[in-house]
């Protein structure tokens, strides 16, 4: 019988860090803010538990699978990957360095909202354009590519580009 | 906790979530710009997202068979959606209509959910209200832009509204558990919501220089809540279920 390893729960977060969200390549889901919970059940046994950032995001199975994929690359006999509602994922839930990722990557990130702010064209204006760094743009629409991503305008460098949505 | 309250409240959200996703989704393609092409997908993806939830939480917490089977293997009697959501899409301006008044109803619905005595409820309307606010932004902005731009855009709307009132109050068709729902802290009530839902649309389509159509009691569209539908659920049931009945195995 194979010696059981001893996986610490670092090792587990730093695995998590290779799953991406299939539709922001450059962000892991830990960045994200995706993933809620961290358990090891036993030596042989993880669950890990995750927040979708819409519950209609179709590429929840796909990233279930890369999480048990990695997971088992660890060493872990057994994974359970858990799609936990309690937690609402919510755009502040993304690590800085996230959103400069996703700026780079040509994706505007999400406008923070303050506690008791209502959703508005007026937040969603709280941006700049990711090519040039304007902040003369205008909203094209609140529904883009992606559940996540709203089109918009730069009249500065006169190009479209995408913006992730604030989710409060 | 009044286990067939719940239910009865779940399987309506989710058959009327199921089938508006799929009337929304017929705009794919086809929509009279690119923007509201994306704009009604997105929309039916969402709210496909949220039926595949709610039978979710009827299967594993309720004890309800499985989502797909929930979801395409039922007969059209077996459905709890108002007959509103399973009209044809017809011409942009009655889809439009129907998206700004169902969807500012269901904001106001999920919002009082996130109340919910009913936990696994609660934490989805918590969940779902964010992508739904949305949908309201939507067709919100979209009505206060149509109903003050050209006289025909104007007058359109006006004639959607008009032709959708009915249907559209028919989506607060009173449960047999309203009592129940209530005095259990499990939702607010179907009135409660209809009051809130007239409060909040008034003062926008008063924004879009639109008319609140008189309410004739006798002439709202009930039904749908007790599994009697329009001659349009079940040519839609047949097309949803084509591709079960090709590829039972296909995910959805
Ligand atoms: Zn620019």
């Amino acid at each position: 019988m194979a010696e059981v390893k001893n996986i610490s729960e670092e090792e587990v977060w730093s695995a998590l860090e290779n799953v991406k969200d299939p539709e922001i390549p450059v962000i892991s889901i830990v960045e994200m803010g995706m993933i809620t919970g961290v358990e090891l059940t036993s030596t042989s046994k993880c669950v890990v538990t995750m927040t979708p950032t819409f519950v209609g995001c179709p590429a929840i199975g796909m990233m279930k699978k890369d999480i048990a994929e990695q997971m088992t690359k660890l060493g872990f006999e057994e994974v359970e990957v858990r799609v936990d509602l309690a937690t609402s994922w919510t755009s502040d839930r993304m690590q800085p360095e996230a959103k400069r990722k996703l700026e780079k990557f040509g994706l505007a990130p999400p406008p923070s909202l303050l506690a008791d702010e209502e959703l508005s064209e007026e937040v969603l204006n709280r941006v700049r354009c990711p090519h040039c760094g304007s902040t003369d743009t205008t909203l094209r629409s609140s529904f883009g590519s992606t559940l996540c991503r709203a089109i918009r305008f730069c009249f500065h460098c006169k190009q479209g580009f995408e913006q992730f949505k604030p989710v409060q | 906790m009044n286990n067939n309250a719940v239910k009865e409240l779940l399987y309506k959200m989710a058959d009327d979530a199921l089938i508006i996703g799929h009337r929304n989704s017929e705009w794919t393609g086809i929509g009279p710009m690119l923007e509201e092409d994306l704009a009604f997908s997105s929309i039916a993806q969402d709210k496909i997202g949220h039926a595949l939830a709610l039978y979710t939480i009827l299967h594993d917490v309720l004890g309800e068979p499985h989502p797909d089977q929930l979801g395409f293997m039922r007969k059209e009697k077996d459905f709890h959606c108002c007959q509103y959501v399973e009209q044809p899409i017809g011409e942009y301006d009655f889809s439009l209509m129907r998206q700004f008044l169902f969807d500012n109803a269901e904001l106001l619905r999920y919002e009082a959910l996130t109340r919910s005595s009913f936990e696994p409820l609660a934490q989805l309307a918590r969940k779902a209200k964010g992508e739904i606010k949305y949908h309201v932004m939507h067709g919100d902005t979209f009505m206060k832009q149509l109903g003050n731009g050209s006289e025909e855009s104007q007058a359109r709307l006006q004639s959607a509204l008009n032709n959708s009132w009915h249907l559209a109050l028919g989506i607060f068709e009173n449960s047999e558990f309203e009592k129940e729902l209530i005095q259990e802290g499990i939702f607010t009530g179907e009135e409660e919501l209809k009051r809130k839902w007239l409060e909040k649309i008034t003062p926008t389509l008063e924004a879009a220089n639109l008319k609140l159509p008189a309410t004739e009691e006798n002439k709202i569209v009930y039904g749908g809540r007790k599994g009697s539908h329009s001659e349009f659920l079940t040519p839609l049931l047949n097309e949803m279920t084509e591709v079960v009945r090709t590829d039972i195995d296909a995910e959805w």
